[in-house]
């Protein structure tokens, strides 16, 4: 296996025994972005070599004098191109953010850079997070790679596919309504949603402030405990944010006899059968080690995808509001000062942006708030109170991440409330801000990765983990490749 | 048909933290613009805010200082509307929990007392500033984020006289509470005036309008007098008022619309997400509570009881919280309430009324002045002297030994001096001596001055009329 295919926990082992440097795994990585980029993407912007192997090569002088920092000094990663960082451009993957490079680090990037982390890029995503394919970015073209012709999900789109072919060790990835767990699935790699709050936000371009949360997107759940050790702590630059105590990969045991899952059969009506048929089969080899299975009955199925849509669109015409052409980013010069807001929004922002900040404009106009965004609120309650109470009974709830596979590209772009129905199972996770990954589950008859979704109360992290780290100690859909990867070899 | 005007204010004043309401940026009036600024307050993509406490201290400070009950829980709410001056396009303010509720402040004019209730007192940030030149217009973001609150009262004002007495008020008290400098000039303290008119005794309220951004006593009180007789005109003539907007125009002193009601703002308010609800319990609200200065309806009332001074001059001093602090420091080293409180508000008063400045300005300090008052009381210079001392003091800034010491001016308390002249004087006025002895008791008042005139006015006069009796009746 290819260096830039393992995972951080083997790769930091080789580090350690000095059996490997990280200048020869980021030219691993390196090598493989040249061979596969222009295959199926995923970056925005790579970094210049040399800053790379510079960055590799620190980490290698403090390998040798035995002060390696953590478990992720000298790996090289990604960041998704929503996370701010000082003298890198970061766009959002947005025309109207094109041409912005932030001063200042968002915090996650400032805990990977002390950690020694060795950053590679910025990947592509859906303009600013919006859309469930990663085709709505303005400045990439992202593919996935287990098949070309097939999307990569969304938002996260370029942070899964870089993981999944080989471009880069690990990812970050950010989660509004689905936007790690959704390319996870798709792609074949785990990928976890932390709890809201858990995650300092801080320098994170917002989408929707109270739904937003940054996570790993990685090969295997052991990586992903590796990645939160590092990532989840207090900061005191995000009023939000939460003092977690924890020791994620320390305390992964593989051991969950005993372990309830709750599921909630109304998932499975009508649902795909290939997808249906991998979820059961996890659901059997659960049992099989050891766990017991609580059914569930949600209330919320049929209003979670509306609550979500309005509150995150709401929050949305809000938070873009900022991008008006007067003090960054793209202005298109008009007769007046309203004159230039109009032009540079309209060309600055894509089709889906425009779409969702019309729709969140309106949902909180007077005479329509009451009746849009305040029983979404009433609804977010509900479906808290609901997870609430199923967690008094269960410590997991498994579901499928996705209806489906990956499909085809283009296919679904014309309807977008056809693809607004990929986040069905992934947006209660963010509505209830509890922890949620996807880990792979199977494949469809077609190879395409199908993801299993499994989520805990708050700040149960370590539960998802251990249950994902069981599950994949007796599973090997995690270390499949896609044939881009078999190939470039 | 007479007409009443109803009128209901909104008050912004911006709390004088030493940092801004969301980053550790400065609050600094006057520096170089866009030198105050980092990229919280520039609004730039991805950062947070992160609530300043002391803004929340302040404003609870307020909220006591003006009778206001605490709200134990309130939130911050995001006002969406696009401006240059606004890098988020969104305000930080509270919407329907504010921090504070319910309080009201009781307003004189002329005999007349009246409770004006005041709804709510909200924290917010302030914009920045747009500076048009010939080039262009620029933005300067400095003031972006300076916290402010936003003191809204109940209709219950009547004319223009009560408007401003009650915007003085509040800002005497807010000056007391030390929660703002209340610079007018800085644009520390601003008006928003809602007026209505109706027909006097009418119970319903007419059609209001706004004006906005009022930013003296004086632009407040021509503004409404002005907005008054325009709707009375108008209602006169059978026109309806129109719900609007305006603008105070202050060269041409007139009002003119901003906007109207149907291209009013929709703010599209809703729970700022990046931020927690402000929660507050009794203790904290009780520890607020006992370190705030004495007010000044308490500290009229001690003065009255403990120094003694008439309820007049315990309210004139407590009506100006500076004057009052001036009126402290000057007791620190001058013992004598009432004569202290008689010089300030009768002689200090007269210079800084006649030269149209305020007490803030003055360049008498409150010490030199206790000295000059110890000079009358020790008897080295007489209560006339002292006058002409303070207005050269009031005049140049020179300290009273100076000037005391520079004209010459001391006077003669000393009695064998004393003695010697009036012995002298006795000596060539004669005729004088014994038409005092004849009965004529007048003579004493003409010896006496022929006493001043001989030591030019430094006699002290007591000791002359002591020694003069003493001498003529002997």
């Amino acid at each position: 296996m290819k260096l830039c295919d393992m995972s951080i926990y083997e790769l930091s082992e080789m580090l350690d025994k000095k059996e490997v440097s990280s200048v020869e795994i980021s030219k691993d990585v390196l090598s493989r972005i040249s061979k596969v980029k222009d295959i199926c993407g995923g970056y925005l912007t790579v970094l210049d070599e040399n800053v790379i192997l510079d960055k590799a090569k620190e980490a290698d002088s403090r390998i040798s004098d035995n002060k390696r920092k953590s478990k992720i000094d000298g790996i090289p990663y990604a960041l998704k191109d929503n996370m701010c960082t000082k003298g890198i451009a970061t766009t959002c993957a947005s025309k109207i953010l094109e041409n912005f490079i932030p001063p200042y680090d968002c915090t996650v990037y400032e805990h990977l850079s002390n950690a020694g982390g060795v950053l590679v890029g910025k990947c592509d995503m859906d303009e600013f997070a919006m859309g469930s394919t990663t085709e709505n970015s303005a400045l990439g073209c992202t593919k996935n790679p287990w098949d070309v012709n097939k999307v990569a999900g969304g938002s996260s789109g370029g942070s899964a596919a870089v993981v999944s072919s080989g471009q880069a060790i690990f990812a970050l990835g950010s989660d509004t309504g689905g936007s790690i767990r959704l390319p996870s699935s798709f792609c074949g790699v785990s990928g976890i949603k932390p709890t809201y709050s858990a995650v300092s936000r801080y320098g994170l371009v917002a989408f929707a402030s109270s739904l937003d949360q940054i996570g790993p997107i990685t090969k295997d759940a052991r990586d992903a405990a590796i990645i939160l050790d590092e990532i989840v702590r207090y900061d005191n630059k995000d009023s939000t944010s939460v003092m977690v105590m924890a020791d994620y990969y320390k305390n992964l045991t593989g051991n969950i006899k005993g372990m309830k899952i709750g599921i909630d059969m109304a998932h499975y009506d009508g649902l795909n059968a290939e997808v249906k048929d991998a979820v059961f089969t996890a659901l059997d080899d659960y049992k099989a080690l050891g766990c017991e299975i609580v059914d569930l009955s949600f209330s919320h199925n049929d209003i979670a995808l509306s609550a979500y849509y309005i509150i995150s669109s709401a929050e949305a015409s809000s938070n873009l509001a900022r991008f008006d052409g007067v003090k960054y980013g793209m202005r298109i010069q008009g007769g007046d000062i309203i004159d230039t807001y109009v032009k540079t929004r309209s060309e600055g922002f894509g089709s889906e942006v425009k779409r969702r900040i019309m729709l969140g404009t309106f949902v909180l106009s007077s005479g329509y708030y009451d009746a849009y965004y305040k029983k979404a609120l009433k609804a977010r309650s509900v479906i808290k109170n609901n997870y609430d109470e199923a967690f008094k009974k269960c410590d997991i709830v498994i579901s499928p991440t996705a209806v489906s596979g990956a499909f085809e590209r283009g296919r679904k772009t014309q309807s977008p409330t056809e693809i607004y129905l990929s986040d069905i199972y992934t947006v209660t996770a963010n509505i209830a801000g509890i922890p949620a990954m996807s880990i792979p589950c199977g494949f469809t008859k077609e190879g395409m990765p199908i993801g299993l979704q499994i989520a805990a109360n708050s700040y149960c992290e370590q539960t998802i983990l251990n249950a994902a780290f069981a599950y994949q100690n007796s599973t090997n859909f995690h270390k499949q490749q896609p044939n881009l990867v078999k190939e470039a070899k | 048909m007479k007409y009443e005007m109803v009128i209901g204010l909104e008050i912004h004043v911006e709390l004088g933290t030493k940092s801004k309401i969301f980053c550790s940026c400065s609050t600094q009036f006057g520096n170089k613009p866009n030198t105050n600024v980092c990229p919280v307050c520039l609004g730039m993509p991805g950062v947070l805010p992160v609530l300043n406490e002391k803004v929340a201290e302040y404003a609870v400070k307020a909220g006591l200082s003006l009778n206001c009950e605490i709200a134990k829980f309130s939130k911050l709410d995001r006002k969406n509307y696009f401006y240059p001056d606004l890098p988020k396009a969104y305000q930080v303010s509270q919407y329907d929990l504010p921090l504070c509720i319910g309080g009201y402040l009781d307003v004189s004019v002329g005999e007349e007392t009246t409770r004006v209730g005041i709804t709510r007192i909200h924290i917010e940030e302030d914009a920045g500033k747009l500076v048009h030149t010939q080039d262009g217009t620029l933005i300067d973001y400095n003031r972006c984020g300076v916290p402010l609150i936003e003191i809204v009262t109940e209709p219950d004002i009547r004319s223009a006289e009560q408007a401003v007495e009650f915007a003085k008020s509040v800002r005497n008290i807010l000056l007391y509470a030390k929660v703002s400098d209340c610079k007018m000039q800085e644009g520390s303290m601003r008006f928003d005036v809602n007026l209505s008119v109706r027909e006097q005794g009418a119970k319903q309220f007419g059609t209001r309008t706004e004006m906005k951004n009022l930013s003296s006593f004086k632009m407040l009180q021509k503004a409404i007098e002005y907005e008054y007789a325009r709707q009375v005109k108008a209602v006169k003539n059978g026109e309806r008022i129109i719900q609007q907007t305006r603008r105070w125009d202050e060269t041409n002193n007139v009002s003119v619309v901003l906007r109207s009601k149907e291209n009013a703002h929709d703010y599209r308010y809703f729970p700022e997400p990046d931020l927690l609800p402000v929660v507050l319990n009794d203790e904290v609200i009780n520890s607020i509570k006992t370190s705030m200065p004495e007010m000044p309806k308490e500290k009229k009332q001690r003065y009255i009881s403990q120094l003694s001074l008439s309820e007049y001059d315990a309210g004139v001093l407590t009506a100006n919280s500076q004057l009052c602090e001036f009126y402290e420091n000057i007791l620190k080293e001058f013992n004598d309430a009432k004569t202290a409180a008689n010089w300030v508000i009768v002689e200090l008063m007269a210079l800084i009324n006649k030269s149209d400045t305020s007490i803030e300005e003055i360049k008498i300090t409150a010490s030199s002045m206790a000295q000059l008052l110890n000079f009358i009381k020790d008897g080295k210079i007489s209560g006339k002297m002292a006058k002409d001392v303070l207005l050269e003091m009031f005049e140049t800034g020179s300290s009273e030994d100076e000037i005391v010491k520079s004209k010459g001016l001391s006077q003669i308390s000393d009695a064998g001096e004393l003695e010697k002249i009036i012995d002298e004087i006795l000596k060539n006025n004669q005729a004088s001596v014994n038409d005092y002895h004849l009965g004529k008791k007048q003579a004493m008042g003409f010896l006496v001055g022929q006493v001043m005139r001989a030591t030019k006015g430094a006699a002290n006069p007591q000791s002359v009329n002591e020694i003069l009796n003493k001498k003529l009746n002997n």
